[in-house]
This record gives structure tokens, C-alpha cells and sequence, in this order.
């Protein structure tokens, strides 16, 4: 009698590895200097960045290249909530998730009315509607932006350390919840809906699956994680300012670089893409210019002769799947 | 009162440059689906080869034209033909993100060259010059990139309508398969559209670069405009290009007379309401 | 005669999915012959290897003797090969004229003009200006073949013109055909209507799951005979 199951040994040696990987890292602020630590919080945001633009794009469907709408906002949102609010630095940031959450629904209502590569235009002209209306708010600052006072950072930890440590577990935490949230949400009814709209639409929405309900569903949850990741972004900026907050350099072009290079639609692509564009950035950030020229090249590059990414040349090589999300047939013989 | 008429004149004329702006774009969307990120930053290049051919070759901006379009146009037929018509196909995703890469790429590549510091093209007179007319003062230069701008898309309509490389244009959008066996080889049509996109860019390009001052990164800004005119005009309709154009330049001038700082913002809002009230745009031809 | 047209040993795929499983085939210079069989036989992808849409092996299609089994459509058209596609597949976006015109492309010199066009369906003329597809689907079918006949080819495929379209409106485009195919051009059809097809044709080939089941003289061949070829039934 066959029976269907979703890992593989594979799978599970790299669960096991990982789980250690985990203890390992949260054990960092005692092991890492503290610019290796800076690096590898910077590491675990951009990874969830890119995990989040994966989802929408890789699954969903849906490319935009105006997320850092929601990176900008949610680092306004820890601003204005710590400040004029009086809340705690995270608790400010948690809550800007929620408020992203609201505004992204009527921001869906309207560019979902765009279909494709007009759709990804859409969302970088609410991205700039995002950036010039920030711009405008005088008490943060206007068109230069502020910094975070001094009282609300210490409330982080009295000490540098302890703040130092503190930020870093909040980004592990962040990216270990990204992931977590993603895979299950790909394991699950919902994820397969996913998964059958990005292999065919009109399929899908023939087996019933409401594709425009499930698309908003994604958006607005991307969205509010990715305005969370935002609030963490500035807080270990600790300045905000609406150019920063809002650049598409930073957190759509890297974004798309890393999930592009990584190997778009999966769910190892992004780690992969992340660690290989962190690499890259090592060798070549001195460069300025010529470093993002090689990178725009390298996308160009992959896109044309490997469109599945690293991760994807990989999985086709060795049939090997670490996060274990598909099915399996197990017969007796196997 | 007439500050306002004033205000939505100037707006009316840089709708005609917006509307060059868009021009190449819808053009390409036509013939293959395809929507270039790059479209701006291309613009911004033409910009700059129009700055070094007038200071290399000391001649005014329009004669510069003259080598900038080939120039451009031959570009965009290699482009298309060693990178873009690999894209092409059903997926959306390799020509978005090659055509982002692009950008990046062009962007760096004009910063490497030429720095950030903003450049302008002189045009001599014309850049200041400026025509009485019922007590507004139409500049020349808006008033010659307007009808540049009606010229352009007249120019476009007729080679789409009545020339043969035309009807190859409309044959290969409606049905790439059966066009081939018309002989028309359709990696060669596409060059030639894109050719053509970026010899219209070029105009853009100088025009922009005679009005304003430039530098590398507001390639993404041009690509908006551009965009938001198509949108806002119609898909398809060339024509409905040149109102969505008037439309989005008339918003941002109202917007500046309101404040400075809030031009750009005016005409997103513009385009914004346009997507809520006619997500189809007001004159359009083809479905998104 | 020579043979004009050589099929050999012919493959064809899509994908992964095999459509045509060595292929036999020849066509002699001015010979009109008969390709019939049930949907899914492979016909139309017989057509399609032969105009260049699908790209086979080089030597699978020799043309006057040169390989042309991997030849783009448009440079098959070049050398004076011209499909009349299934469904008429007419440029929505073109005029009747513009349709005929585009079909003369290739600019290859023959009888065959826009006047001459005119005048095998003077409807056209009427309707020149018309967009395309407001037109019957018999006057489709009519700028469909006059599209074909633009490019002055020496070998023309018909591809199921009689689908979709009303009895009468198939007798009239068949009436036509010996004047079209009259001087000396060679034509291959492919056809569903089975009495038609071998009204017009010298030789017929029937084929049956990308396989070529029986091949004859259209006098020699009997009703029994493509039956069983037609349906795969029997010995």
C-alpha cells in the first residue's frame, strides 16, 4: 500500500542541522563581536525581507517592487508610536505591523486593478505616495527625517550590550518567525492554493480557489510582516528619514537581487540568495557602483540561463528538497 | 485667476512631455507585452549622450538629435535582440526583473561616467524665451515639446497604419506564430520596434535634458510619469496617451501652485483617483 | 516528377509529448495529395513541422533537395512554402487588404496578386476596408487562402478550411481550388471532410495517431480501406 509523505532524509538531516544551527546562533551575543553581530541581525532582516517578497512573488503571483512602502512605514510607525505614543520601542513596532495590515487592504483595493507588470509599476508609485507624504509630516522630521531619542533606545537595555544583544534577538526572532510562518502557511490548504495559482491561474481558479481573495490574504499579511521587519530595520538605525526609509535600492532592488539569485519560488532560495549576496557584498561593497552594476548583471544573467536561481539548479541536480513541502509517494519497495 | 490659467496651461505643456515619456512605452507594450522598467533610466541616457555629443561636437541640443537617435535606436535593437526577446514568453517574471537588472545597471553605469551632479542641456534662446498670450506667458520650449509630442505620436500612428513595417508591427502583436509564416522573421520586428521605442526616447531624452537638470537616479521618476500617463489615458490609444499626459502635467502644476513640494504627490493623487473611477482608463483601447 | 516535398523518418514533439512517430511522406512537383484523418492523428502538426512553426531535424524535411526540417517559419516561407493555418488565424488588428498585403511579404515574384486576388473573390474587393474578423467565416476562409497566395508559393498547405464553415460555403472554396492549384502549383490538404479532400487530390495519406496508416492513389483506394486506416481498426 503506497503512502504519501511529505519529507524526505533529506529534509529531515537539514531540520535537525538547522535546530542546532538555532541554538548556536541565539547563543551569538556571547560568542560574536559586535560588528559580526550587527552583520548577522542585518543578515536575518534581509532574509525575511526577501522570504516575504517570495511569498508574493514566487506564490502569489504578485511582484511588486514597492515594498519598501510597508519597510518605510513600519519604520515611521515605530517613530511616531515610541514617541508620541509613549510605547515601547517593540511593542510600537508590533503595532505598526497591525496598522500596515489596515492601510494595505485599501492600498490592494486599488493596484490590484493593475495586472502584471503594470501592477508592479502600481506599487512603486504607492511606495513614492508613501515616501512624499511622510515627507510632509513636520514633527518627524519633514523631508529629513529624525533620530530616535536617546530615553526610548534605553528602553531596549541600560546597557549597550544588553541593547545590542536585545536587537539581535529580536532579528533571529524575526527571521525564524518569517520562515516559520511561511512554511506553514505553504504547508497548509491555504499554501497549496498558493502553489497551484502560481503553476496556473486559470487551473486554480477552476478548482474553486477564490484567486483574488487568496492574493489579498497574502498581501496584507506580507505587507504587515514586512513593515514589522521595517520597524526593526530602524531600530538598529536608530534615524529615520523618508529617502532611507523608502528606498528602492535598498530594500526592493537587494530584495529582488537575493530572492532572484537565491531561486524564486522556493522556500531554501532566499536563505541561499541572502548568504550569496552577503558574500558578494563582502568582496565587492567597495566598489560602489561597479558592485551594483555586477549584481544587476548577475540577476540578468541567472534570470536568462538559470531562471530557477541557485537553489533551483541545485534541486534539479540532486532532486533534493530541504524544507519538506512537497508530497511523496512511498511505495514498498522504497 | 489667470495665476491658475496660468498654472493649468504649464500643465497642459508638460503634459506633452510626459506624454513623449509614455509614447515608447505603450509602443513596446503594444508590439510584444512587454513593459520596460527601464524605459526611464533609458531616457536619462539619452539625456547624457545628448550632453556629450554637444559638448564633444559643440552644436545646440536639437542638432545633437541627430546622432543621439541612431544612437538610441541602435541600442534598442541590440538590446532586444541579444537580451530582451529571451524574455519574452508567458511568464512576467524574466522580462520585469532583466528589465529592473537593466535599470540598475544603466543607472550605475551613468553615475560611474558622468557623477551624480544634476547636468542640463542648453538650448540656447529657446531655454528662456517665452511667448505672451493673453497675459500667460507660454515658454517656447514646453510650447515646442508639446507639438514635438503631437508630431511624434501623428508619426507613430502613421507608420503603425499605413506602412508596411506597421503592419508587421500589428500582425506580430495580434499573432507572432502566424506572422512568421508571412516571412516576417519576429525577433527582427521586435528589434525594430524597440528601434523605434528609443529613437522616440532619445527625443524624450533631449527634450527633458533642455528643461530641466538631470543626473542618474531620476530615471525611475521619467518611468512613473510615463506610466501614469498610459494609465490614466487608456491602454492602446496613443491619442488618449497625449490627455493622460495633459491630465497628470495639469495635476502636478495645481499641485505646485498649492505648495512646491507637493507637485509630484498632486499627480500620483491624480492617477490614483483615475485607477479608483476608471481602472481601465479614460479613452481605452486594449484590457490591462 | 520530382519530388518537391520530402518527409523522412519524421518526429515530432511537444515537449514531452510525442505527436509524429517517423513520418513517411513525398510530394512530387504540381501533385495535389490528400492528408486525412480522425482529430489528434497529427495532422496538424504535420503541417506545422513542414511551414517551420515546430522545428524539427534538419534532414527530417528536404525541399528540392535541401533540409529544411530546422528552418524558422519565416525562412520556410522565404523558399516558397505557404500555410492556409486551421481556423484562418486572420490578423485582428489588419483590414481585409492589409491581411492579403502582409501576406505578400515574402515579395516573391508569381501570378498571384492583390488583383488577381480580387479577382477569385470579388467579395474581398468589397470588403477590403473591413476589419477581418467582422467578416463570414467563409470570407475568412476566402482571405485566409488569398493571404497564402500572396507570397507566389510552389508549395501550398491547406490546413482544415472546411472547419466551421456551412456545406455550401466548402463546395464553393473547393469548387475554386483546381483554379488556384490549377497552374501547376503544388498543394498539400489536410481535411476532415473526406469526400472533399479526395475529390481534389491525386494521392492521399491517411494517418492515425502521428503514424501514417495508409498511403494510395485517391482512384485505388477503397471506402473500406480508410476506415480501417481512418479508425485504426482491423488488420
Amino acid at each position: 500500500m503506497p503512502t504519501v509523505s511529505r519529507s524526505t532524509r533529506a529534509s529531515r538531516v537539514a531540520m535537525a542541522i538547522g535546530l542546532l544551527g538555532l541554538i548556536v546562533l541565539i547563543a551569538a551575543p556571547w560568542w560574536a563581536g559586535r560588528a559580526d553581530l550587527r552583520l548577522m541581525g542585518e543578515i536575518y532582516l534581509y532574509l525575511s525581507l526577501a522570504c516575504l517578497w517570495n511569498l508574493m512573488a514566487g506564490y502569489a503571483g504578485l511582484v511588486s517592487v514597492g515594498q519598501q512602502a510597508y519597510v518605510g512605514f513600519g519604520g515611521y510607525m515605530l517613530f511616531a508610536l515610541s514617541i508620541f505614543g509613549g510605547l515601547n520601542p517593540v511593542v510600537a513596532i508590533v503595532l505598526g505591523g497591525v496598522l500596515a495590515a489596515i492601510i494595505s487592504v485599501p492600498v490592494a483595493a486599488l493596484i490590484f486593478r493593475l495586472k502584471g507588470a503594470y501592477f508592479a509599476i502600481g506599487t512603486w508609485v504607492m511606495a513614492e505616495v508613501f515616501r512624499l507624504s511622510f515627507a510632509q509630516i513636520q514633527p518627524l522630521g519633514g523631508g529629513s527625517g529624525t533620530s530616535l531619542p536617546v530615553a526610548i533606545v534605553k528602553e531596549l537595555g541600560d546597557k549597550k550590550a544588553a541593547r545590542e544583544a536585545t536587537s539581535y534577538w529580536l532579528a533571529l526572532g524575526a527571521a525564524v518567525v518569517v520562515l516559520l510562518a511561511v512554511y506553514l502557511l505553504l504547508r497548509s490548504r491555504r499554501g497549496l492554493a498558493l502553489t497551484a495559482i502560481r503553476d496556473s491561474e486559470v487551473a486554480a481558479s477552476g478548482l474553486g480557489i477564490d484567486i483574488w481573495r487568496t492574493k489579498l490574504e497574502v498581501y496584507v499579511v506580507t505587507s504587515a510582516f514586512t513593515a514589522i521587519i521595517g520597524g526593526l530595520i530602524f531600530l538598529q538605525k536608530l534615524r529615520i528619514s523618508p529617502d532611507a526609509a523608502f528606498s528602492v535600492n535598498d530594500w526592493t532592488a537587494f530584495v529582488i537581487f537575493i530572492v532572484v539569485i537565491g531561486g524564486i519560488g522556493t522556500l531554501e532560495g532566499p536563505i541561499i540568495g541572502t548568504l550569496l549576496f552577503f558574500a558578494l557584498r563582502e568582496v565587492l561593497a567597495d566598489f560602489g557602483t561597479i558592485y551594483l552594476m555586477v549584481l544587476g548583471l548577475v540577476a540578468i544573467v541567472v534570470m536568462l540561463k538559470a531562471p530557477k536561481g541557485v537553489w533551483g539548479l541545485i534541486r534539479e541536480r540532486f532532486d533534493l528538497e530541504l524544507f519538506p513541502l512537497s508530497y511523496r509517494v512511498r511505495t514498498k519497495d522504497d | 485667476m489667470i495665476e491658475w490659467t496660468g498654472a493649468i496651461v504649464q500643465g497642459v505643456l508638460l503634459g506633452g512631455l510626459y506624454a513623449l515619456f509614455a509614447a515608447g512605452l505603450s509602443l513596446i507594450f503594444g508590439v510584444m507585452r512587454l513593459v520596460n522598467i527601464a524605459h526611464g533610466d533609458l531616457i536619462i541616457l539619452a539625456a547624457y549622450l545628448g550632453l556629450s555629443t554637444t559638448v564633444l561636437l559643440g552644436v545646440h541640443p536639437f542638432l545633437a538629435l541627430l546622432l543621439v537617435m541612431p544612437v538610441m535606436a541602435a541600442i534598442g535593437y541590440v538590446l532586444q535582440r541579444g537580451v530582451l526577446n529571451r524574455t519574452l514568453g508567458p511568464d512576467i517574471l524574466p522580462p520585469l526583473l532583466v528589465t529592473f537588472g537593466l535599470s540598475v545597471i544603466i543607472q550605475n553605469a551613468l553615475l560611474e561616467t558622468y557623477t551624480a551632479d544634476p547636468r542640463k542641456l542648453s538650448g540656447g534662446a529657446i531655454d528662456t524665451a517665452s511667448l505672451d498670450l493673453g497675459g500667460i506667458s507660454l515658454g517656447v520650449l514646453p510650447l515646442l515639446t508639446f507639438g514635438i509630442a503631437v508630431a511624434v505620436i501623428a508619426g507613430l500612428q502613421f507608420i503603425f497604419y499605413r506602412t508596411s513595417l506597421g503592419r508587421g508591427f500589428r500582425a506580430v502583436s495580434d499573432n507572432q506564430d502566424i506572422a512568421q509564416l508571412m516571412g516576417l522573421n519576429k525577433a527582427h520586428v521586435f528589434g525594430l520596434a524597440m528601434a523605434l521605442a528609443l529613437a522616440v526616447v532619445a527625443i524624450a531624452g533631449v527634450l527633458l535634458g533642455m528643461r530641466t537638470s538631470f543626473d542618474p537616479a531620476i530615471g525611475g521618476g521619467r518611468l512613473i510619469f510615463g506610466f501614469e500617463a498610459v494609465i490614466i489615458g487608456g491602454l492602446g490609444n496613443p491619442w488618449g496617451t497625449l490627455v493622460g499626459g495633459v491630465i497628470l502635467g495639469v495635476a502636478q502644476t495645481i499641485g505646485a501652485k498649492i505648495d512646491p513640494g507637493f507637485q509630484i504627490l498632486a499627480g500620483h493623487i491624480a492617477f490614483l483617483v483615475v485607477l479608483a473611477v476608471r481602472p481601465n482608463g479614460l479613452f481605452p483601447r486594449v484590457e490591462h | 516528377m520530382s519530388d518537391l516535398l520530402t518527409l523522412t523518418a519524421l518526429d515530432a514533439h511537444y515537449g514531452d509529448f510525442q505527436a509524429l512517430y517517423g513520418l513517411d511522406l513525398s510530394v512530387s512537383e504540381g501533385e495535389v495529395i490528400a492528408i486525412i484523418g480522425a482529430n489528434g492523428a497529427g495532422k496538424t502538426t504535420l503541417m506545422r513541422s513542414v511551414s517551420g512553426l515546430l522545428r524539427n531535424a534538419p534532414d527530417q524535411i528536404t525541399y528540392r533537395g535541401q533540409p529544411i526540417g530546422a528552418l524558422r517559419a519565416d525562412q520556410v516561407a522565404a523558399l516558397g512554402i505557404a500555410l492556409v493555418p486551421e481556423g484562418r488565424q486572420l490578423f485582428a488588428s489588419l483590414s481585409v487588404e492589409e491581411n492579403l498585403l502582409i501576406g505578400g511579404k515574402t515579395g516573391r515574384s508569381g501570378p498571384w496578386s492583390l488583383a488577381r486576388v480580387y479577382d477569385l473573390f470579388p467579395i474581398l474587393q468589397e470588403r477590403r476596408a473591413q476589419a477581418s474578423t467582422s467578416l463570414s467565416g467563409g470570407q475568412q476562409q476566402m482571405v485566409a487562402i488569398g493571404r497564402a497566395l500572396m507570397a507566389n508559393p510552389d508549395l501550398i498547405l491547406f490546413d482544415e478550411i472546411s472547419l466551421g464553415l456551412a456545406p455550401v460555403i466548402i463546395r464553393q472554396i473547393y469548387d475554386a481550388l483546381p483554379g488556384i492549384v490549377g497552374q501547376g502549383m503544388t498543394a498539400m490538404i489536410v481535411e476532415q471532410d473526406i469526400a472533399q479532400a479526395l475529390s481534389v487530390s491525386s494521392r492521399v495519406y491517411c494517418m492515425q495517431e502521428g503514424r501514417v496508416a495508409l498511403e494510395g492513389r485517391t482512384g485505388e483506394v477503397t471506402h473500406d480501406q480508410i476506415t480501417a486506416a481512418y479508425f485504426g481498426v482491423g488488420a
